[in-house]
Order: structure tokens, then C-alpha cells, then sequence
């Protein structure tokens, strides 16, 4: 959109975008007219005040609610409609503002619940563990490892995943969602309810996968990460696209410091 | 109150304890099928007493013309078929239905199975014959008599919980079932298509409880409603150990049994049944979690 970045957006195809997206509730405008490109290998923020439709923009990315109109381009093809376990498989994986990890399975399990779609083998070799299945079961659990390791988390593997510390229950979900070997990760709020040091450790986290070959879009409220971590971030506000700019214009826009230090109208 | 006591005679003591042992280990196996489908879609499958029923009844036309054991194996097959039928066919296309619109459901396909059943193979009692022996062979424990084909309960019910166990801990498809049960909108973005666990959740499920409808008919024979009451048996035990723990069913299972061997020799053997009506009863009232769950965990569930 904007031309004021040094990034070069135009020189290969989005990895995801959106047009002219709507979500409609009843009566209810959610979602209003957002079409955004998120860049290969980039790091996109969504900002916006509470109730904004950060959340519901993401459930409509990943499958979880229907569109009302518009289209979403992933790679190239159309996903909407698209169901969600047909969305993760071309390879767009995410976690959650309420953390949902698997009852009952160690931290261990849940990454390697995650590596489902990483799995070659048919419904019944798995089911009756030819020796195909217990190669690519090793194999598995030795990337879910590696993945607990990356998120300095290995020694917690054989520990129940929702017994853990809320920190570490967030880099539970983390692996778990890396394991799948996405191309694009959704964040929703990864740094909610961390502490500032936490926080800081998410943002490197953030930058080394991105680093590894990971384009990330996140939504997310603390405004430091957003803005030392992200290449561009997209405003919303009442469920329409406010602006969508670098970290450093996005801080001199009039608009969105008005929605933020807040005007009679701002949430 | 009266407190069943224990009779005078120690053998006799062994026999019931071994009757209840065996209705036990039975009752066990059907609330294992009841809690595989509620684990995975919070729903109870008001036709697992027919897939009881079917296993059974399934085996003993096959035995007409193949050996016990194919017949067995044949018929624990044909009847996940039928349960993945019924899946795809009344569950499946279901956007979130609510919990009393799935439990109507779920008693109509009770209904259809009993009533097909009927005219397929009339009101004839049948049974599959004793796996070993027959119904007079009984080998001694000191001076306890016991049946082989109590043997063979017992066995099956121990197999089916180490095979279930090993299932749910050792294989992706296990770990995914349980993804899929302890959270679904997680599951689904993990890229797990939760509609076909829910779908083999019912195979499974009728395949359990298809082996069970296959040992238990030489003792407690096979007609076309035979399955009401199991399913009654079975939803008691479930409730007991709490809905979705099958180990806790297992206990359950076999305390019932017991409770039920006992009884006789306080009630008559007609108020059998009713003891297992009046447990589940005090149960719901008292604890509906059940006596090996708790009451957190069962907030979590919507049923």
C-alpha cells in the first residue's frame, strides 16, 4: 500500500493477502473492507484497540469462521471457505490468545500432535504402527524435541503441558505450532500476560523464527513488541483497516494516536 | 439398611465372587464404549447396548458357515462398518448440535438397530457356543468351580484395556483422538480432520463393543433387545467411574458386578436389575462426576 518503506514488496507474490474481506455478526459489521498483503519472510503486525476484530480477522484467515466477503490468497490460492484442517495442511499454522494445549498429554505429546501434518502415512498404518509409521514416530518426536530445545523448554518434555508456568505453556503452543513446518505463523497475542523480560524473549524468538524462514503475522497489544519487532503493521479500528504503514510512520499517524490516547469515541 | 453378608461358606463366597468378576469385566467393556465417544465428541451413544447386541448376533449367523474365531473377527469388523455408517450417515453433517438433540439422536438409532435386528432375526434367544468346553466344563480353583468362557471375559476385557491403553499412548492416531477430545478447535488447527476421529471414534467404539456382544453371549445369550439393558449397565458403570475414564470404568465395572453377585443373597434375584437402576440413580444425585472423578474436571466437559 504504502511507498515509504524500504522493503520492496512488489518484487515477489505475497505470501498471504487479503481483499475486500468482511465479517458480518447478525447486525453486527466485525470485520469492514480489510484487504492487507503480508510479504515472504516478513514480520506483520495487527494493532488496534479492544474489540477492534483483530481476533475475528484471524479466525477468518485460518479457517475458523466464514468469510462474509472478500477473498484471502495463500500462496497464490484462494482459501476461503477452505476448511481449517485443509487450510494448516498448505501450511499456515497459529496459537491462541486463550492457550489450548491438550489435557492429559505431556508437553512432549502436544508438539508432536502438532507434527500431524508433517505425517506421510495413511489412516491405517498408523493405526496398526507398521514399521513405516514407527520410522516417522521416531523421527517426530525427535523434531518435537528439537523444537522444546529452541524454545529452551526440553527438560519440562515429559511434564504434563497444562500443569506448566503460563510462559511456558505459551512456548508449548509455540513448538506446537512450528511443528507442523509452516510458512506462515499466526501469533494471536503472544506476548498477553508475560512479563517484560518474557516479553523480550518472545520478541527474539519472533525475529530468530522469522529468521529460519518463517513469515509471521501476529496480533499482539504490548506496543514495544510490535514496534521493534514488526516490518509493518496494519490498525485496526470498529473492524476496518485505520492504516497500514511502517513502525515509525505508524507512530506519527494522527489517526492512530487518536484511536490510542483516546478521544471521546475510542474503545 | 441391610449390608450384604458375606456367606458362611467360603466356595460359595469365591463363586459369586467370580460371577460378579465376570458380569463385571462385561459391563466394563460396554462403558469403555461408552466413554470412547464421549471422549471425543462430549456426546453418549445411546446405541452401544445394539452394538453389543450386533457383534453378537452377527457372529452367530456367520458361525453357519465359517469357524468360531473368523466369525468373531468377521463380525467385530462388520459391525464398526455399521458404526462408521451411522456416524457418516446421522452425526457427521451436524453443524454443533446441542447435547439433548444428539442423545435423541443417538436413542432413535437404538431404536432402528433393535428393530431391524428383529426382523432379521426374529425374538430367538441365540448364543455363540463356549469357546472352550461347554457349558458343564468348569475347571477347579481348590474347590471353586469356574467356567473357561469366564476366563475368556476376563481375558478379553484385560487384552481390550492393555490394546486400548497402548493405542491412546503409543500411536499418532491415539495421540490424535485424544487432541481431538481434550480440545477440538485446537485439534482442528493442527491440522487434524476432527470429523474423521469422531467417525472412527464410532468404529472403535463398535468394534469393542461388538468382541463383548462376541464373549459374553455363550453365558449371557444374545436376543434382538438384549442390548437395552446392557446399555443401561454399561451407562450406570460409566457414570460410576466418571464419564470418560475408562480405567475408572473398569473399577466400576467390577464393582458393580459384584455388588449384583452379592445382592442375591440379601434380595431376590428379580431385584437384580433394579440395584444397578438405584446406584446410577444415587449416583447422578449424590455424584454426578462420579466416585473416581471430580468434580473440576467434570465442569470442563458440557454434559
Amino acid at each position: 500500500m504504502s511507498s515509504g518503506n524500504d522493503r520492496a514488496l512488489d518484487d515477489c507474490e505475497p505470501l498471504l493477502a487479503l481483499h475486500g474481506v468482511h465479517k458480518r455478526f447478525g447486525g453486527l459489521h466485525a470485520v469492514n473492507d480489510i484487504s492487507f498483503a503480508v510479504a515472504t519472510g516478513s514480520i506483520k503486525a495487527v494493532i488496534g484497540p479492544n474489540g477492534a476484530g483483530k481476533t475475528t480477522l484471524f479466525n477468518l484467515i485460518a479457517g475458523n469462521l466464514p468469510v462474509s466477503a472478500g477473498t484471502i490468497t495463500f500462496q497464490g490460492q484462494e482459501i476461503q471457505g477452505k476448511k481449517t484442517h485443509a487450510i494448516v495442511r498448505l501450511g499456515m499454522a497459529r496459537t491462541f490468545q486463550n492457550i489450548k494445549l491438550f489435557h492429559g498429554m505431556t508437553a512432549l505429546e502436544c508438539v508432536m500432535v502438532g507434527r500431524h501434518v508433517q505425517s506421510r502415512c495413511g489412516f491405517f498404518a498408523g493405526l496398526f504402527n507398521l514399521p513405516f509409521t514407527w520410522k516417522e514416530e521416531r523421527a517426530s518426536r525427535a523434531r518435537a524435541m528439537e523444537l522444546l530445545d529452541f524454545l529452551q523448554i526440553a527438560d519440562l518434555a515429559q511434564v504434563e503441558a497444562t500443569s506448566l508456568a503460563f510462559g511456558q505453556q505459551r512456548a508449548v503452543e509455540m513448538a506446537r505450532a512450528l511443528a507442523a513446518e509452516p510458512k506462515l505463523l499466526l501469533l494471536d497475542e503472544p506476548a498477553a500476560g508475560l512479563n517484560i523480560y518474557e516479553t523480550a524473549e518472545v520478541a527474539r524468538l519472533i525475529t530468530t523464527i522469522r529468521d529460519m524462514g518463517v513469515t509471521v503475522l501476529l496480533v499482539e497489544h504490548d506496543m514495544s513488541l510490535v514496534m521493534d519487532i514488526s516490518d509493518e503493521i496494519v490498525v485496526l479500528s470498529f473492524g476496518a483497516k485505520l492504516a497500514e504503514d511502517t513502525p515509525a510512520n505508524i507512530q506519527q499517524n494522527a489517526g492512530v494516536i487518536k484511536i490510542y490516547l483516546g478521544e471521546d469515541d475510542a474503545g | 439398611m441391610t449390608i450384604p453378608c458375606i456367606p458362611y461358606d467360603l466356595d460359595l463366597f469365591f463363586q459369586y465372587l467370580f460371577a460378579g468378576l465376570t458380569y463385571g469385566a462385561m459391563y466394563a467393556i460396554v462403558a469403555i464404549g461408552f466413554n470412547i465417544i464421549y471422549n471425543t465428541t462430549g456426546i453418549i451413544n445411546f446405541a452401544q447396548g445394539e452394538f453389543v447386541m450386533l457383534g453378537g448376533m452377527i457372529a452367530i449367523s456367520l458361525m453357519t458357515f465359517l469357524p468360531l474365531g473368523y466369525a468373531i473377527a468377521a463380525a467385530v469388523l462388520i459391525t464398526m462398518a455399521i458404526g462408521a455408517v451411522i456416524e457418516i450417515l446421522f452425526i457427521r453433517w451436524l453443524e454443533s448440535p446441542s447435547v439433548l438433540r444428539m442423545i435423541i439422536i443417538t436413542i432413535g438409532i437404538s431404536i432402528l438397530l433393535r428393530e431391524s435386528a428383529l426382523h432379521i432375526w426374529g425374538e430367538s434367544i441365540r448364543s455363540l457356543p463356549y469357546f472352550y468346553g461347554n457349558e458343564v466344563t468348569t475347571f477347579n480353583l481348590g474347590s471353586v468351580h469356574i467356567s473357561p468362557q469366564v476366563v475368556w471375559v476376563i481375558a478379553a476385557c484385560a487384552v481390550m484395556m492393555a490394546g486400548l491403553s497402548l493405542f491412546f499412548k503409543a500411536t499418532p492416531i491415539g495421540r490424535e483422538m485424544r487432541a481431538c477430545a481434550a480440545n477440538r478447535t485446537a485439534a482442528l488447527l493442527c491440522g487434524i480432520n476432527t470429523r474423521n476421529m469422531v467417525t472412527l471414534s464410532f468404529m472403535l467404539s463398535a468394534g469393542i463393543g461388538a468382541l463383548a456382544g462376541c464373549v459374553m453371549s455363550p453365558i449371557t445369550y444374545t436376543q434382538y433387545d438384549s442390548g437395552t439393558s446392557l446399555a443401561i449397565k454399561g451407562f450406570t458403570v460409566a457414570i460410576l467411574g466418571g464419564l470418560g475414564n475408562s480405567l475408572a470404568a473398569v473399577a466400576a465395572g467390577i464393582l458393580l458386578g459384584i455388588i449384583e453377585a452379592f445382592s442375591v443373597t440379601v434380595v431376590p434375584l428379580a431385584f437384580q436389575d433394579a440395584i444397578a437402576i438405584a446406584i446410577l440413580l444415587l449416583i447422578l444425585f449424590v455424584r454426578p462426576y462420579g466416585i473416581f472423578g471430580s468434580s473440576e474436571a467434570a465442569r470442563l466437559k458440557d454434559f
